[in-house]
């Protein structure tokens, strides 16, 4: 493979990453839509929802033209089967109640803050495009989720007991975050991609803030959840919960395909 | 009995700088933080403001429906009150 077919591979497959990250948690938000504790917690949850499928839906394009074969942002959201998928673990767990659903997004939105903020300046023109774009919606969103999760763990018992509990559950899926591989090397190493572990420091201090503002802990010392360290959606391994989630999201385009408003 | 409802925000958008805010309707939220967060989310997502002020709704003192007659009728007949019985001298410009 010349050396020019070997970086569209990669740029490939890490616009899949981060597209699929991005559309995972869009759709997992989607299910809050005329369900959230509010109209206007509904609204703001679409929107945030909306912002990353917008996101995704520029980056799966994109890894669609890196990739070479012809297929579209719809064929890669719609087509490809669970192991095919590379997001991480995080972004397809279920909403559960509202603090988790807190939790999970301060927890990516401020991953992603991280991330975007060094990916703007790539050497990839369209991923440091979608990066300068992105980084102001995705600092809203780590606001919006930060908001949340201090008003709730800083609110009364109940709500201090269900956000810590929402912590406690979704913390061992951030691991995953930060784990570098070949591919994150190479394209770090080209001055395209940004090495994940780099970013684990602007994320510690960005989510510990949240976390001591609402008088709650970090990361669970023990308990069933200590010391658990989940990983292997970018290699297409994922919870159980990723299956169920595409069914609902691919069921649509799959039995009719080609359907149009 | 923990009163469960949000309180009520009016929102102001000012639409753009220079011009001044205007009331464009009201919403709940628990406290300012999250009115205005939600007032962003509600009334400017198809980039109608600029800036936007959140006002609890139980501060406002509001003029009362009763008084309007009173309070309005009076400035009906003055029309003294309108700058209009000025001759303009000639070769006043920027009037």
């Amino acid at each position: 493979m010349s050396a020019g077919a070997a970086l569209a591979a990669d740029l490939f497959a890490y616009a899949l990453r981060l597209g699929d990250d991005a559309l995972v948690l869009a759709q997992r938000l989607t299910e809050w839509s005329s369900r959230a504790p509010a109209l206007e917690e509904d609204i703001a949850l679409s929107n945030i929802a909306l912002d990353l499928l917008g996101q995704a839906r520029a980056l799966l394009t994109y890894a669609g033209e890196t990739e070479g074969a012809g297929r579209s942002e719809d064929d890669l959201a719609y087509l490809r089967s669970e192991r095919e998928f590379t997001n991480c673990q995080l972004v397809e767990q279920p909403n559960g109640d509202f603090a988790v659903t807190m939790a999970r997004q301060l927890f990516f939105s401020a991953y992603q803050l991280a991330l975007y903020r060094r990916l703007a300046a790539s050497a990839d023109a369209t991923l440091a495009g979608v990066a300068a774009k992105g980084v102001k919606e995705v600092a809203y969103h780590a606001d919006h989720a930060g908001g949340w999760v201090v008003r709730l763990g800083d609110g009364t018992a109940e709500s201090h007991r269900r956000m810590a509990a929402a912590v406690e559950q979704m913390w061992p899926f951030t691991h995953e975050l930060f784990e570098a591989d070949e591919l994150t090397g190479r394209l770090a190493g080209a001055g395209v991609g940004v090495e994940p572990s780099e970013l684990a420091t602007e994320w510690e201090e960005h989510v510990e803030g949240v976390l001591s503002e609402a008088t709650l802990q970090g990361p669970p010392q023990s308990g069933e959840s200590a010391g658990w360290r989940p990983a292997g959606g970018r290699r297409g391994v994922h919870t159980e919960h990723l299956g169920y989630l595409l069914a609902e999201m691919q069921h649509l385009h799959r039995s009719h395909p080609g359907a149009q408003w | 009995m923990v009163e469960r409802e949000w309180p009520l925000w009016e929102v102001f958008v000012r639409a753009k700088r220079g011009l001044s805010h205007n009331h464009v309707g009201s919403l709940h939220a628990p406290d300012a933080r999250a009115a205005l967060g939600n007032a962003r989310d509600v009334y400017t997502r198809r980039q109608e403001g600029v800036s936007i002020w959140v006002v609890p709704a139980g501060a406002i003192t509001a003029s009362s429906p009763d008084e309007k007659d009173p309070f309005f009728e009076p400035a009906a007949d003055k029309v003294y009150r309108h700058p209009t019985f000025y001759e303009v001298p000639e070769g006043a410009e920027h009037l």
